[in-house]
Parts: C-alpha cells; sequence; structure tokens
C-alpha cells in the first residue's frame, strides 16, 4: 500500500483526474472561463482531501480532545465580549429603526416583535458569525501560517503527532460548538437592548415590548438560529485551518492566507445564511 | 541503517535530487555537504516522511519510508529526533512544553517526562531553562533547545538540518562538540546536512558531497579533504574556478 504521511492534503499530491486540464479537453470553451472552473474544481478536491484527513485524525483521541479545552477558551469565551458589542448596539438601532418604521400605522409594541425576530433569526447569527468570521478565521489562519512557515508543523509530524489531530480538529470542532453559544449570548444582548432602548426612549413599557416579543414567538427562532450558527462556526474553522496549512513560505503568503480566510469565511456564511433559509423556513 | 535509494525529486520543473543514492552505517555520523539550495534539506526530509520521493526510495531499517502505513511512520518517527534548521520551537510553550510534547506522545508517565526532560537540556548544557518561551532564547540556544527535544526521545537516529548555520564561531564550535558528545553519549546514528567544512570535520565519520542531485563523492575526512575531484575541490577550498580548471585541463589533455 502507498502511504502518504500523517497529513496528505499538506503535501503537493493530486490525483489523476485533479491534473485534467478542462482547457485541454473544452478547446471551444475561452481559456478565462476554463481557467476558473478548473480552479473551483480544484479547490472543491482540496477540500475534499481536507475533509478526510479531518474524519481520519478524529480516531486519534489521544490527541485531539484534550487540545480542544484550550480552543474552546480562546475562540469561544475571548470572543463573547466583541460578540456582545455588536449585539447590544444592534438591539439599539432595530428598536429605534421598528419604532420610525410604524409610526403610527403599528401598534407600538410591535418593536418587540420586530426586535425578537430579527435578531434571533437573522442579524444575531449573521453579524456575530461575520464578525467571528474575521476574528477567528484571521486568527487561526496566521496562526497555522506562522507554524508552517517556521516548521512547526513539520516539527509536530517529525514528533508523530497527526497535526489534524493536534491542530485542525480541536479549532473546528471549537468553532463549531462555541460559535452557537456565543450567540445565543449575542441574540440575549440584542433583546435585552431592544427592550432598554424601548423603555426609555420610546416611551414603552417592559409588559408591552415583552407581549411584542412573545406575539409570533415560536421555539424555531431560536433554535434555526443557533443552528445557523453551528454552520457558520464550522465553516469557518475549517476555512481558517485550510488557508493557514497552504501556505508554504513567508511572511506575504501569510497575510494572504489570513485575508483569503476572513473573505472566504464572510462569503459562506452568507450562502449558508440563505441555503438554511431556503431549507428550515 | 538508512539508505537512499535513486532517489529523485522535483518541485515543478525544478529538479533537485536526481537518483540519490547513499548509505549511512549504523553508529556513524554522515555528513552531507552541498552548496546552498542543492537539496540537503531536501534528502533529509524524506527520511521521516516529510517529503515522499517521485522515484526511488529511502530505507530505514530496511522499510521503504514512503510505503509505510499510519502506525509504521508513527513508529518511524518516535525512533528518529529531527533538529530543524531554525529550531522550529513550538512558541507558544516553554522550553519544557517543547521538550515533553515528543514524550507525551510515547505515553510516558509526568515524572518520567520531568526527569528526561532535565537530563536533556542538562546534555546540552541548558540547565535551568525549563521555563522560558522561545522568544527569551537566543539563536544558539534555540538550536541547543531543538538538540535537547531529540535526544530527550531517546531516538536510534538524529537528523540535524545545517545546525551551525547563522551562528557565530564559538556557538558553532559548542554546537559541534555538542553533536559530538551526543553521539558519543548515547551511541546514535546521525545524519548531518552542512554546507561548513569546520562542522563536517568536526563531527563527521564520512563526508559525502551533493551536487546536482547526486552524490559526487563520499569518504573518510581524509578522503575527502585528499580527493582530486574537481567539484570537491572547488567545494572545500571556495575556489569557484577549480572545477573550471580541471574540466580546461581535461580538454586540453584529450586525444
Amino acid at each position: 500500500m502507498r502511504a502518504h504521511g500523517y497529513a496528505p492534503s499538506l503535501r503537493v499530491r493530486r490525483p489523476i483526474w485533479f491534473r485534467v486540464r478542462l482547457a485541454d479537453t473544452l478547446p471551444h470553451v475561452p481559456r478565462s472561463l476554463t481557467t476558473r472552473v478548473s480552479g473551483w474544481y480544484a479547490g472543491f478536491g482540496r477540500l475534499g482531501h481536507f475533509l478526510a484527513d479531518m474524519a481520519r485524525g478524529l480516531r486519534d483521541v489521544h490527541t485531539w480532545p484534550a487540545q480542544t479545552v484550550a480552543q474552546l477558551l480562546r475562540i469561544g469565551v475571548n470572543s463573547v465580549p466583541i460578540a456582545l458589542f455588536v449585539a447590544a448596539f444592534t438591539g439599539v438601532v432595530l428598536a429605534l429603526q421598528a419604532s420610525y418604521t410604524f409610526t403610527g400605522a403599528v401598534p407600538l409594541y410591535f418593536v418587540g416583535t420586530l426586535v425578537g425576530k430579527t435578531i434571533m433569526l437573522e442579524l444575531g447569527p449573521v453579524l456575530t458569525g461575520l464578525v467571528l468570521a474575521g476574528r477567528v478565521g484571521a486568527n487561526t489562519a496566521a496562526e497555522l501560517g506562522t507554524m508552517r512557515v517556521t516548521e512547526q508543523v513539520d516539527a509536530l509530524e517529525t514528533l508523530a503527532y497527526d497535526p489534524f489531530a493536534y491542530l485542525v480538529i480541536p479549532r473546528v470542532v471549537a468553532s463549531t460548538v462555541m460559535f452557537p453559544v456565543v450567540v445565543a449570548l449575542a441574540m440575549a444582548m440584542g433583546v435585552l437592548t431592544g427592550l432598554v432602548t424601548a423603555v426609555n426612549l420610546l416611551d414603552l413599557s417592559t409588559v408591552e415590548f415583552v407581549r411584542g416579543l412573545k406575539l409570533f414567538y415560536q421555539f424555531k427562532d431560536i433554535w434555526f438560529g443557533l443552528v445557523k450558527s453551528m454552520s457558520f462556526g464550522f465553516a469557518i474553522g475549517v476555512v481558517g485551518c485550510m488557508k493557514g496549512l497552504a501556505v508554504r513560505r513567508g511572511a506575504q503568503e501569510v497575510g494572504r492566507a489570513t485575508t483569503d480566510a476572513v473573505v472566504l469565511g464572510a462569503k459562506l456564511i452568507l450562502v449558508l445564511d440563505a441555503v438554511w433559509a431556503v431549507l428550515l423556513l | 541503517m538508512i539508505a537512499f535509494r535513486e532517489v529523485y525529486k522535483a518541485f515543478g520543473p525544478n529538479r533537485v535530487l536526481e537518483g540519490l543514492s547513499l548509505e549511512v552505517p549504523d553508529g556513524q555520523t554522515t555528513v552531507i555537504l552541498g552548496y546552498s539550495g542543492s537539496g540537503k534539506s531536501v534528502a533529509l526530509k524524506h527520511i521521516v516522511g516529510l517529503l515522499e520521493p517521485d522515484r526511488g526510495a529511502v530505507e530505514v531499517d530496511g522499510a521503504a519510508v514512503h510505503e509505510l502505513d499510519r502506525d509504521g511512520l508513527a513508529a518511524l518517527r518516535s525512533r528518529v529526533g529531527y533538529v530543524f534548521q531554525f529550531a522550529a520551537l513550538f512558541d507558544s510553550m516553554t522550553v519544557a512544553g517543547n521538550l515533553a510534547l515528543g514524550l507525551r506522545r510515547q505515553r510516558l508517565a509526568d515524572r518520567e517526562i520531568g526527569e528526561r526532560t532535565d537530563e536533556a537540556l542538562s546534555l546540552v548544557g541548558l540547565e535551568g531553562t525549563q521555563d522560558l518561551y522561545p522568544a527569551e532564547l537566543s539563536g544558539g540556544m534555540r538550536k541547543r533547545v531543538g538538540i535537547a527535544r531529540a535526544i530527550a526521545l531517546r531516538p536510534r537516529y538524529i537528523l540535524y538540518d545545517e545546525p551551525t548555520t547563522g551562528l557565530d564561531p564559538v556557538t558553532a564550535s559548542v554546537m559541534n562538540q555538542l553533536m559530538v558528545r551526543t553521539r558519543e553519549t548515547l551511541g546514535v546514528t546521525s545524519v548531518v546536512v552542512t554546507h561548513d567544512l569546520k562542522s563536517a570535520y568536526t563531527v563527521g565519520d564520512r563526508i559525502a558531497l551533493l551536487y546536482r542531485g547526486v552524490i559526487r563523492q563520499v569518504g573518510t575526512v581524509e578522503q575527502i579533504q585528499r580527493s582530486h575531484d574537481p567539484i570537491v575541490r572547488q567545494f572545500i577550498e571556495g575556489r569557484p574556478e577549480a572545477a573550471a580548471d580541471a574540466e580546461q585541463a581535461a580538454a586540453e589533455t584529450a586525444p
């Protein structure tokens, strides 16, 4: 059997189907188009290898659970302040905009309805996800990219560790588990600041705000947002690790990987948001 | 024993190894000499499976490294200590943490890990540095911690990648003495990759000159020093014109 060390997706090794040039098989199609499509195709191939290596690394139960604890703290707990900050101001603005929109036409207690629904279904998960795409995605890509450049990933392999079990799985598991927790706190903060704003600036009582909040509330509003945020966490974790470990040399590549991780992470959040809306709403 | 068998390796159009063959006898230190960028480090990485040959094989204890499965590769790596050119210490861990990482992988008890860590640091003359971070160490100290990390594993083989590069002459000399002492104390088989002739003469039992992807000559220190091969002379004398002179002389004497 021909094995490939611990981490085949870290190597420059491509299967035969990967090397088939689309431009050679479709000569009449513009080369710019075939190049772009080939790039996407190659990207999916790399993602497939990466996920397969992750699945293989999961078997190393002596390594990844211990590392995951530290990542839960770094990725989850340390992200709470920025997530709460964003959610707090989102709640304030939502309450004021709802009041502005409803003036005279809709009973004011609907401010509670709009704040609750919007925060729980959309803005809580998506805004928090975008913020964490920057914080967690950039951090992960920069850290792993630097480890790659300074041969720390190679050193890990020579010490008989699987980089996927030691570096990748803990980060992906931590972001998948902690994103919903952070988003839940952000949802609570957004609704709370919406309530405080409504009571203090809109002449709405707490009872009226809560009445509006309960009016069309379903438990689905919460779990939908949390399921979405779990998928965001998985995507951000995978993208950050993939981009970081793809770095070959130099600070410039680390910078590029960091930027790519944030941009691709943000795009994936928006795509996943739409996918979940189509599937579950 | 470590053996390179007709190893070919290219990165895109850049052909680095072109049929490299070399045997590393047990219990000795073999130095692979060569110009910067000649593929010395690439050859070394094949031994622990960090790179795979395009053709040929690297064998360790009779097994082709690229054919090992996951467990086989882990077992091989537990027998090999690797000292990286820039130490490759984990910057988020203390010196003790760096040394303990490989030992934890071997499932040793905490007490034994502590003893081995202290012993390895003592061997490289860095007692009392357990709680320091790599950023708090000088370049030479980092390289010594890199050696300590390798010898703490009590390996059968130690691979040194440019161990004296970037060090001042005194620190380089300390590193050379350390490599000699490590071999004498632990009886390990070592492969040293370097372009530092002084280091090669000090630590090497055998020296192999890597040139254009193949071993140009291999022999004892004395054999290399007395070599008449123009490429070897060019390298050891640091005279680029030596090879050209020899080629011209050969051309003039040709019938």
